[in-house]
Parts: structure tokens; sequence; C-alpha cells
């Protein structure tokens, strides 16, 4: 039976063999074909030699998230053929370089054979080395076109895209091609049960990921500076605010560039730089991981206590630094929430779409202004690094950015006596000034908390714990101001809640979940300060599943404590192996939850 | 033709200046710092230079780092907004700051163990990036704050009040900032008033990095036998090599006293800088030489202040970035937002 644009392939390749821009132009495609798509960069820590693994999967559901199998297995590494190989699902090809004979060991039964002599196809047609190597993605990339039934023209379009300018180059990609889908059209048996066909689904849609959408967004939100160190999976945001800032941001009559850059010596001074522009009125960001939080520590606190706005990108990985860098993790959550010591506490953004990156990256600035605090924007490697089909970006042009309670100087004339820290409208937050504003009224000296609310010196005891009511009074605006969760019930008993990336496979984990007769509510948190729909949420159902990636429960004990709530009911589904969590992991958790505790799987309704 | 200055009618802290501003207009809160601290010496010198340039308080932005030094801002330029931010970290915030609003004076002061131990890494990136500041670190040889502890720049073999002595190369401010790349580039004494502040003046109107290093003696911790930044031991081995100078746009040159040679250098806002230079083969536009000459009176154990290098045509950061002359900080959304219109081919460009 065909199955049309639904499958997962895999490509094995060998780290800096060029293998990325064959495998991304397969994926973009199909998309151009109107099929959504997801993609999935498994890539080690190293530049050059170690495996890496990238990932498409065509859905016409919509079921974005990893799938624990592989339904055709692109195998040019000989050092992971072993494991490739047993990832293939049974009844799923196998395409391999069979110029070379491979140990009879490896081979399975229940799988297609798919052997293509690559390397002996090439070395009569290119005569550079450099050229022998590259090809090689580019005649599976041809063979592939014949074998899922893949439009030819897309594909040649592309190559002539990607190279306008350098056409010298476009003759020989489009003849290696031809070699692959040649060679599958005579030798192999054309089609594969899988394929690819013409459809609407995303035809409205964009495929991008998440980090370039976050630099957009802060493009669109009106960012003048980022300082940055560097990091991967949160480089390429920083990278591409730089290369977008070069096209959207310069002035066209006098040439200069209406933004900043700077990589900074290390993480302290990026965030050190971005409240120093902060301080003085400028929107600035910085972009960094897991290492980079643990080193802002110390000014991240700075900023919460002097009430400087100031937006931060966490691209999540698997820490600590030695650990797994390229590999994806919600695991910074209660250090971002707490960062840095005494009493402090900081308001997230958990984005799930790239469309969401864009609209919490230009949110972000509007809220880090109005609450004079640093946000954090809480993506990671999945998200930020992977293209994904997603909904496009919209702007509304008559927005206007919000930024916040600042005085201006003929706002400073009619005050009578000017505090920076006064509560004047009982929302936690006072009015700011810049400097330079005013001759003679208005300057304060910013520091830590021992000040009162004219920021004047003082070590006296009300006077700090005035200040620290007030910042819980900012917070409960905060709360108020985040957007709230996503909710959707349908009076279920239990329900399930997750956020960031683990919303990717939640529509799949539903639909499988329905088949053995389990139905479930859902809520998607996208914001700490906890929204109080959470709360009642948690309330209305017997059960509910709280889905993360990362060992501790990070955010059930963010909910617990902000919420002051009892626990009983949440049930933790944590996944914490660095690949991004599947729908079938959330399944059988589910299900190992419904038999442990004898729940009966039927659709019950709560009266 | 030889100018004679008019004996001035007023006493000084009363004149007004072009701005019709007295020095009590560039003033701060009352110091908190311990009686003879050099500290307060130098917030003088900058109250001092600032009102004689006649600059408006309020456009300068004050910031600081931690320690005694740090809490200086408070005591000068009480108008204009001031940050004291963390323990070695002035510099990025100040760079941040810079990089929003070229338009405004800025003044980083620091310390020793601020800027010599912790925030080594942020000072020698500042002066990198060529921050159009004025950099002054309060050099005492020692933690003030934190009651006397040894800092960065200890001299080999100078000892701690209690007599223990340090066993560790010091490191030098100046000859970092000269090795780095600083356009400016000076080293002054708290206790000399008279070559600290045309330096001061000098180096807020210069469009770059301007740094001194001012010895400024902890009476405390550091003032005594053992020491090399005690007030006994600057006075007796301190060098002057070049004096700077200031001569506001209308005023003219004095005459010449000897020794050395002098040389003119044209300031931004019409002023000169009138550098004498105490030995005349030195040359204060040559880096290479300056940072020969101070490295090797260093390890004679002498002290060279004054003026040792300075760029007549510097470089600022903000020509590097190629911002506008308009303050990002000032940019709003018909300047920042692209728009829904561009944002559908961006959208077209991930098809
Ligand atoms: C991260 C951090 N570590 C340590 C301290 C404690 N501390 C405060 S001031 C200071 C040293 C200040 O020395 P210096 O910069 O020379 O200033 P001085 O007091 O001598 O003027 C130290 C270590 C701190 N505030 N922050
Ligand atoms: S301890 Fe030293 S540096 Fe601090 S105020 Fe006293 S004299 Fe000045
Ligand atoms: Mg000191």
């Amino acid at each position: 039976m065909t199955k049309y644009n639904d499958f997962v392939i895999r490509f094995a390749n060998v780290n800096g063999s060029g293998s990325a821009s064959a495998n991304s132009m397969f994926a973009k495609a199909l998309f151009r074909m109107g099929v959504p798509v997801a993609t999935r960069n498994i890539f080690p820590s190293n530049i050059q030699g170690l495996p890496t693994w990238f990932e498409v999967r065509a859905t016409e559901k919509g079921y974005f998230g990893r799938r624990e199998d592989v339904d055709i297995m692109v195998a040019m590494n000989a050092e992971t053929y072993e494991e490739d190989v047993e990832c293939l699902a049974s009844g799923g090809y196998l395409v391999y370089d069979n110029t070379r004979p491979r140990p009879r060991t490896l081979e399975r039964q229940d799988v297609v054979d798919v052997g293509i002599p690559i390397t002996k196809l090439i070395l009569p047609e290119f005569s550079d080395p450099k050229q022998r190597q590259l090809f090689k993605n580019i005649v599976y990339l041809g063979a592939l076109s014949a074998l899922l039934n893949i439009d030819f023209k897309v594909l040649t379009g592309m190559v002539s895209m990607q190279y306008k300018g350098k056409d010298a180059l476009i003759q020989p990609n489009i003849h290696a091609m031809e070699i692959g889908r040649n060679y599958a059209f005579k030798y192999l048996d054309c089609p594969f049960e899988f394929q690819v066909r013409y459809s609407e689904l995303a035809k409205d849609k964009i495929l991008v990921d998440g980090n370039e959408s976050a630099a957009l967004g802060a493009i669109y939100g009106g960012a003048t500076f980022c300082a940055w160190y560097p990091i991967t999976p949160s480089t390429s945001v920083a990278e591409a605010f730089e290369k977008h800032a070069q096209k959207l941001r310069v002035d066209e009559d006098t040439g200069t560039k209406k933004y900043a850059v700077i990589q900074s010596e290390d993480e302290l001074a990026a965030l050190g730089m971005v409240i120093g522009a902060g301080w003085n009125g400028a929107r600035a960001f910085t972009a960094t991981s897991g290492p980079g939080i643990s080193l802002m520590n110390e000014f991240l606190g700075l900023a919460y206590f002097a009430e400087i706005p100031a937006v931060l990108f966490d691209i999540q990985r698997v820490g600590p630094s030695t650990g797994m860098p390229t590999r994806t993790q919600q695991s910074d959550l209660l250090s971002v929430a707490f960062a840095s010591h005494g009493d402090t506490r900081h308001p997230m953004l958990f984005p799930s779409t790239p469309k969401e990156c864009f609209d919490f990256a230009a949110d972000a600035f509007d809220i880090a202004e109005r609450i004079q605090s640093p946000v954090v924007v809480m993506s990671d490697l999945e998200l930020g690094m992977n293209e994904l089909t997603s909904d496009q970006f919209e702007w509304e042009d008559i927005r206007k950015y919000d930024r916040g309670k600042v005085l201006t100087a003929d706002d400073l004339d009619q005050v009578e006596d000017y505090g920076r820290y006064v509560d004047v409208d009982s929302d936690g937050i006072g009015y700011r000034t810049l400097p330079g504003t005013h001759p003679s009224k208005g300057s304060f000296f910013t520091r830590g908390t021992s000040r009162d609310e004219y920021a004047v010196y003082t070590e006296a005891p009300d006077a700090y714990s005035q200040n620290m009511d007030r910042l819980n009074r900012k917070w409960e605006t905060i709360r108020a101001l985040l957007p709230r969760s996503e909710v959707s019930s349908a009076s279920y008993r239990a329900g399930i809640m997750y956020y960031g990336t683990t919303a990717t496979p939640m529509s799949e984990s539903l639909a499988l979940l329905d088949d053995y007769g389990i139905e479930l509510d859902t809520l998607r948190i996208r914001a700490f300060p906890i929204g109080h729909e959470v709360r009642e949420f948690i309330a209305q159902h017997s059960i509910v599943f709280l889905v993360e990636q990362n060992r501790d429960a990070q955010m059930k004990t963010l909910i617990v404590n902000d919420l002051e709530l009892n626990a009983d009911q949440i049930c933790s589904i944590l996944y914490y192996g660095g690949m991004s969590i599947s729908a079938d992991f959330i399944v059988s958790e589910v299900l190992n939850y419904y038999e442990q505790n004898k729940v009966p799987r039927l659709k019950e309704v709560s009266s | 033709m030889t100018f004679v200055k008019k004996p001035e009618i007023h006493h000084p802290l009363l004149t007004v200046n072009e701005l019709g501003l007295k020095r009590r207009d560039y003033e701060g809160l009352v110091s908190t710092l311990c009686a003879g601290c050099g500290h307060d010496s130098v917030s003088a010198a900058i109250i001092q230079a600032c009102s004689e340039l006649s600059l408006p308080p309020h456009r300068f932005a004050k910031l600081s780092g931690i320690g005694c030094s740090s809490k200086t801002p408070s005591y000068f330029l009480s108008n204009s907004h001031g940050f004291n931010s963390v323990h070695g970290r002035m510099p990025s915030v100040a760079t941040g700051a810079n990089i929003a609003n070229r338009d405004l004076i800025y003044i980083g002061v620091s310390g020793d163990g601020d800027s010599a131990s912790i925030g080594l890494g942020q000072f020698a990136h500042a002066v990198r990036r060529k921050i159009n500041m004025l950099y002054i670190v309060d050099n005492n040889g020692t933690y003030g704050l934190t009651k006397g502890q040894f800092s960065a720049t200890n001299d080999y073999g100078s000892t701690s009040k209690r007599g223990v002595p340090n066993l560790y190369s010091p490191i030098d401010l100046v000859c970092m900032a000269l090795q780095i790349g600083a356009s400016f580039v000076a080293r002054s004494f708290s206790g000399d008033k008279k070559q600290l502040v045309p330096l001061i003046k000098a180096a807020l109107l210069h469009n770059g990095f301007s740094f001194i290093d001012i010895i400024s003696p902890c009476v405390m911790f550091n003032n005594h036998d053992g020491s090399t930044k005690s007030y006994g031991h600057v006075r007796d081995h301190s060098a002057p090599i070049v004096d700077a100078d200031f001569v506001a746009p209308h005023e003219e040159i004095e005459v010449d006293y000897a020794p050395g040679s002098t040389e003119t250098i044209d300031m931004p806002d019409g002023s000169r800088l009138r550098l004498r230079k105490l030995e005349d083969s030195y040359n204060p536009k040559n880096r290479v030489d300056a940072l020969a000459y101070v490295q090797r009176a260093l390890d004679e154990g002498d002290v060279v202040t004054g003026l040792l290098y300075v760029e007549e045509d510097p470089a600022d950061l903000h020509e590097v970035l190629e911002t506008p002359e308009v303050p990002l900080s000032a940019l709003t959304e018909s300047d920042l937002c692209p728009g829904s219109e561009t944002l559908d081919s961006i959208n077209a460009s991930f098809r």
C-alpha cells in the first residue's frame, strides 16, 4: 500500500562532507511541493569527521515530532552503518553506496535493500577530488527523486537558485543529480511504497528555524543592539540578526547602520553590555545557552534589583559545557527562573513554533521595557536549529512599541517630587528616567537594593523589605501581562500539560492515545510566572500529566512553587536523553501510568 | 606675545562658567570615604575639570564597578545619572551605554581590584573597542572596601600593612592600555591636582578611549612605609615626563617655561592641549617609545606621570560600527521596523 507524504527519512553522513546542503535541499523540495515537513539535524560537537544525521519527516497530519524509527535510511557513513540499519522500521528501505561490499553480518531480511554504486558512478564523470566527495550527496538526492517521486523540476530549480551568479556550478550539480536519477530509473524498483505528491497543506506556510525567526522578531521588535558570545545552539540567533539587519536596517541615504552587534569577550560582558544599553534607553538583547546563563547570573540579579530592561534568548542544550552541547533539552528553567543571588525571579516565555519565536522575540522587548526587568525567551536546540513548517510571520503596521514608563524632560517639568522607585500606579513598577534627559530633574544613581524609593543610599531594613514587597507586586503585574496558556478542554477526567518543544509531538501523541481509548484535555504553558488558568486546569482534572525534557521536573517545581499548589495530581513524564521527545515515548509513559495505577482506559467524561 | 593672566577677582568656587554654573553645580553628595582618602581628591579634580570646561552636568553618564573607588561617582556631578554596577564589569556596562547613546559624556571610575583583578578582561576589551569614554582607575594598590588585601597592581616586594611582602608580579594598566591601543594614556597622582585637572580635561575632550591611572593612596590600608602606593613613596618616586596644559578655545597660550620643548594638539572643540615635555627625547605620539619608556622606568622603580601617549586623530567604536549620528536609543518604529510589506517578502524567502 502506497503511503503518500507520510514517512521519516534519515541521512547518515560524516560531519564536514558537504551533505548539509544536499539534505536541506531534499527537505525544501518536499516543502515546495506543498508537503509539511519537519527536519532534524543530529550533529556532533565537531567540525569534521564525526558522524552526523539529518532527518526529514513528511507529514500531512502535522505530526512534526521525532519518531523512534525511520522508514528510509540513506546510510552514507560506514562507521555508523550498523546502528543505522538497526533503526529502520520493518518494511523500510536501506539506501547505501554499494561500490564496495558491505559486511554480511549487517544485512536485514525485513528491509528493502537499495544499493547504488555512488562512488563508482561519480568516478568517470568528475575529476576534482573535492567535487567527487561533494557530489556523492547530490547523486543520492537525484536517485531519491526517482525513488520517492519528487518533481525533478523542483530540485533543478533549487540548484539554479542556490548557485545564482555562480553559473558554472549549476550544470555539474544537475548532472550529478541526473546520474543518480537515471541509475534509479534504470536499475532500481521505482518508486518506493513511500512517495511524495503535490499537496496544498504547506502552501501558505514557511520553512524556517526558530533562531532565525527569533532574530527577525528582534528586528521587528526594534532591537538596536545585540551583544553575544558564540555558543551552540544559540549562535545563529545573533548571526541571523546581523545578516538581516544588514539588509533591513541600513539607512538608504547615509549608509549608516541602525543597529550594532558586538561579539563580546564572554557572556558576562554580553549581558553587561545589554544592561548598559537598556539602562540608556536602547532595546538590546543577548543570545546564549546554559553555560552562558550560568556566567550571567550576577548581572541578571543586578538587572532584577536595579530594574533594567534586557532581553535574553536561552537556546537550551544538554549541560554542562563538556556534556552534550549539540543535543536538546529543557533543563535551564530553574537556573533561569531564579538566576543570581538574593531573592530574584525572572519571567520566561516558552515558544513552541518558529512563528512563536518571532512573536515572542518581538513581544519580549515590549514586556522588558514595560516591566523594567530581564525577560528570557526559552527556546532549545530542537526548535532553534531545525527547520520546521510554520505559519507565516505577521506584523500589524499600526503596532507601536511599548517603551514602558519613561519620563521625558516635559514630563519631569510637571513632576513635583520624582522618585525612581515610587510605586505611583500600585502595580509595582516605577517611572524610569534616561541619562541626559533633564538639566536639573530626574537624575538618580542606579545600584542594587541599598536604596530607598528615591534611589537614595540607605541600608535601612524597612526600606529593603518594602522594596522587595514592591517587587512582589510587580511579579503579579507581570503574571497578568504575559501570554496565557493555550487550553483545550472537553472536560475529560485527565489532562496533559506541556510547553516549548514538548508541544511538537503532542498532536500525534493524543491521536495515538485516542486509539487506546485515552482522551486528554490539553494545556500548553507559554510563560512563567504561571497563569492562574494552570491552577484551574489542574483542579479540574483528577490526573494531569506534565511533559518535560529534563530529569528534575523543573516546570513542575515552578508551577508548584509559583502557584503554591499541591502536586499530588501532577504526574511527570520526563525525557532527558538529548534527542527531542517523541510521541512514542509520551504514549508509552501515559499507558504505563494507566496500567500501574489500574485506571480504566475508557473515554470517561467527568460529570 | 606674553599674556599676563588677570588676577581672579572671585573665589574660584563662586565664579560662574560659560553655562552660568558654579563649581557646586558639579558637585555630588558628601563623601563617605575615609578622611584623607586619595579617591576624594580624584573626585574633586573631576568636579573642577568638568566645571572649568563648562560641560552640561546632566549630559554625563557615570559608571563604576564595586569598591571604595567605585562609590565615588556619587560624590561628583549629582545632576547626572550614575550606575554602580557589579565588581569588575563596569567596562561592559559602559560599552553598552555608549553604544545606545553616543551623545553623552562617559566617565567610568574603577579601582585597581576592579580593573586589574576581577575585571582585567573587561578592561582590556574596552580598550580594544575604543569606547569613547574617560576611564579612571583610582589605583591604591589594595582592596580598600574589603579591608586591605593585596591587589594585582602591587609592586613585587611591597608589603601589606602587616608587613607581609607581595610575591607576585604587578600588572601595570598603563602598559596594558598602551599595548592594546588606547588613544589617550596618562598616569597621575591624586595629590597632584595641578597635573591631574588638565589631564582630566584633555581626556574628556579626547574623542576615543582615554585612560588615566591615578595613584590614589588608601590611608586606611596602604599608606605605610612598605607600600609603593603611599603618599610619601609616590611623591619621592614620581617622575613627570609630559605635562599637559589645557588652553580653552579663546584663551591665549602662555609663555613657555624651561625645561623641555612644547607641542600643541588641537582639540575638537577649538581648545588646545599644550604638551610640555620634561625630557626632550620623549615622544608622546609614539606608542612604542612610550611603552618602552614607561616599562623601563617601572623596572627602575620610578613612577612616570603625565600624558604618556596621545593620538591626535583617534578612532571611536561608533566609527567602526558605522552607527548613525542619532543615538540608537532615539530611533523609533519608523526607523527600526521594516513593516508588513517587507515581511511578506521575508516570508516568501522561506518558501
Ligand atoms: C563578585 C564579587 N566578588 C567580591 C566582591 C567583594 N569586593 C568588594 S570591593 C572589592 C575590592 C575593591 O578593590 P578596588 O577595586 O581596588 O577598590 P578600592 O576599594 O581599593 O577603591 C571586593 C573584592 C564583590 N563585591 N563582588
Ligand atoms: S579604605 Fe582606603 S580606599 Fe577605602 S575609603 Fe578608606 S582610605 Fe579610601
Ligand atoms: Mg584599590
